[in-house]
């Protein structure tokens, strides 16, 4: 038996392929002519963390329906076993060298960071997703700040780093590996893969639990492993995102992993919908480069986020664009055939 | 030996006082959750407001000849304004047409929304408050007591007193008691549903004010993030105790408040320096884990059975 991909579904996936190196190549001409400053391909890299940050999430807040507000206690092991990861190999002097490009320590660590990321959302998810609602919205907050107060009191992981290294310090110099081609690709494939997941089984038993956890038990889900699941899918993914973070902007500071800035990801899943990977992406674009572009908002940033968060609760409670999905190939698949159903009726 | 015992001791009283106010916050969480079944994030902000109206009405008292602690009038009254204003603007309108999901979102959004108000109406900096209570120290045997002290855990005795022969006294009491037990049913014998919730409102925000005078008596200043570990710790309290009973409120306040003092003074000697006093947030957070997988209903809270 072979696997057969149906004739639309291929279509789709070479059409969407095409879309993302199209994106790549504008990328590319953008950043080689000298159009991208540094400070633009900042706030791109921002921006590709907070995509990465935003969509993972989704998978909790939106397809399982629970608040997790310790999203960045995950993002900050990520962010701290790369930075360390890296700074050991470099240390050692593994993998280091003319001969060996230094995107292959930043995959590594950041992989290795998204990897220990979801150990720990095993841990946290276990005890942490019998409770739900509120409830589970406090313990993720509690496990997200036990995961900060211990990190910032561990010595190794301030000042320079292992035996250097001081209590209580921000983790410094951290090479900045992170190249903005690579990370657009880690964020191409990291939506891509949580696509995939939310449309296999697994993802349909989520949401399945999401609308009625007790009758997807009686059919025969089992309820815990798949809560445990996605969040440890959601805490993979913000591991990575905490290694591109780590490797972009060079020192790290527990204290700015605080349940605030893991807020401000939540407000990116509501205000985008609430089950809709591309609201997800447009409010992590909109949210993270709109403070840039207009300075003088970013001090009334997080006073106007609030109101318009109450505002969307009040009138669209399931977030700006709800559930629904970008398709290119829908899209495109409308041109076309309005294209011709258009000549259809100048021949009559 | 003395030395240290009376250091223990004072180290009980301040976790008394911290426990107070501890538990006068979480009798808002605890008479808010009660009665419409939502963690209201924004109650510890009700206490950063009480803090700034202090901060700017204590020298107009002081200037007209009125003693200090008189500004705490006004900061209930301002406190109680803000809490209807909030229930009524933002978490009634969710509450008719959303689920508990955005009812929850819009409590954080408020939250976000006051601290954010303040600090662009007064500034990020902390503004130090003047001195509210002035009392002499006592001193027993080789312990000294501080007066604040212990007139902060007085007045924190009686609020919970006082608050608790409300609830079980008096008319609106019953009818608060009435609308957290089946809200639809109390509709039906004559409860006034959306004016009990704003007076419970009023209450605890009310509360919060008392508990920013206490806390503002001990560590004189205010900013605008003042009320948000603050208020965690007094929701983990009302958690701790059995959210929605009201003893519960004022034993979790009592306990978070010891062991955290206690942490604070003893965890580094006791682990060998391996545990720090740094950790006493973590510390804190530990046990609201603890409670809400062994007993999420809390110290004095039955286990309900979930309806299907």
């Amino acid at each position: 038996m072979t696997v057969k991909v149906p004739k639309e579904k291929g279509k789709a996936i070479i059409l969407n392929l095409i879309g993302v190196l199209i994106l790549f190549l504008i990328l590319v001409i953008l950043n080689e002519s000298g159009a991208l400053s540094s400070y633009v391909s900042g706030v791109l890299m921002v921006c590709g963390i907070a995509i990465i940050m935003a969509s993972s999430l989704n998978i909790t807040v939106g397809y399982l329906g629970q608040i997790a507000l310790g999203g960045c206690g995950f993002m900050a092991i990520g962010a701290y076993t790369a930075a360390l990861i890296t700074k050991a190999m470099e240390a050692g002097n593994i993998l280091v060298g003319a001969g060996v490009p230094n995107t292959l320590r930043f995959l590594i660590g950041t992989i290795a960071g998204g990897i220990l990321a979801a150990i720990f959302g095993i841990l946290v998810g276990i005890p942490a997703l019998r409770l739900r609602g509120d409830y589970l919205a406090i313990i993720t907050l509690g496990f997200g700040e036990i995961i900060r107060v211990i990190i910032q009191n561990l010595k190794f992981a301030g000042g320079k780093g292992f035996s250097e290294g001081q209590a209580g310090q921000a983790l410094v110099g951290i090479n900045r590996l992170a190249d903005i081609y690579v990370v657009f690709w880690i964020v191409v494939i990291s939506v891509a893969l949580l696509y995939t997941f939310i449309r296999s089984r697994y993802g349909r038993a989520i949401i399945a639990i999401r609308d009625d956890d007790i009758a997807a038990g009686a059919s025969g889900l089992n309820t815990t492993f798949y809560k445990v699941l996605a969040f440890t899918v959601s805490a993979f993914f913000a591991g990575i995102a905490g290694g591109i973070f780590a490797h972009y902007i060079g020192s790290l500071n527990a204290a700015t992993f605080g349940w605030l800035k893991s807020t401000e990801y939540v407000i990116m899943v509501v205000f985008g919908g609430m089950g809709s990977l591309t609201g997800s992406i447009l409010a992590a674009i909109v949210l993270s480069a709109l403070p840039e572009l207009l300075r003088s908002f970013s001090e009334y940033r997080m006073l106007a986020y609030s109101v318009a968060l109450v505002l969307v609760m009040i009138f669209k409670p399931t977030g700006l664009l709800g559930t629904y999905e970008f398709s290119l190939y829908r899209v495109l698949n409308r041109i076309f055939h309005e294209k011709k159903a258009g000549k259809k009726q100048e021949v009559k | 030996m003395g030395t240290q015992i009376s250091i223990f001791i004072q180290q009980i009283i301040n976790g008394l006082k911290i426990g107070s106010v501890y538990a006068l916050v979480a009798l808002g969480y605890t008479m808010v959750y009660g009665i419409i079944k939502l963690i209201n994030f924004a109650h510890g902000d009700f206490i950063m407001v009480g803090s700034y109206v202090l901060l700017y009405t204590i020298p107009i008292m002081v200037a007209g000849g009125l003693p200090a602690w008189m500004a705490v009038i006004l900061a209930i009254l301002a406190c109680s304004a803000v809490g209807i204003t909030v229930e009524k603007v933002a978490y009634k309108p969710v509450r008719e047409k959303g689920t508990k999901m955005s009812a929850l979102i819009t409590a954080i959004a408020m939250s976000l929304f006051l601290e954010n108000l303040a600090q662009t109406l007064f500034g990020a900096s902390p503004k130090s408050l003047s001195t509210i209570f002035n009392f002499p120290n006592l001193e027993v045997g080789s312990t000294k007591l501080n007066g604040n002290t212990l007139l902060t855990i007085a007045i924190g005795v009686a609020m919970m007193i006082a608050l608790q022969l409300f609830v079980k006294k008096t008319k609106m009491g019953k009818a608060m008691r009435a609308v957290s037990e089946d809200g639809e049913a109390a509709i039906l014998m004559g409860i006034n549903k959306n004016r009990t919730i704003s007076i419970t409102f009023a209450i605890g925000s009310a509360l919060a004010a008392v508990a920013s005078l206490m806390y503002c008596a001990s560590y004189p200043q205010a900013t605008p993030t003042l009320g948000s570990m603050l208020g965690l710790k007094a929701f983990i309290a009302a958690v701790l105790g059995g959210i929605g009973i009201i003893p519960g409120a004022m034993l979790g306040g009592i306990i978070i408040g010891l062991v955290e003092s206690l942490t604070k003074a003893y965890i580094g000697t006791l682990t060998g320096g391996v545990i720090t006093s740094a950790f006493s947030d973590a510390i804190v957070f530990g046990i609201l884990i603890i409670v809400l997988i062994v007993k999420p209903a809390g110290i004095l809270g039955k286990n309900v059975g979930e309806k299907v």
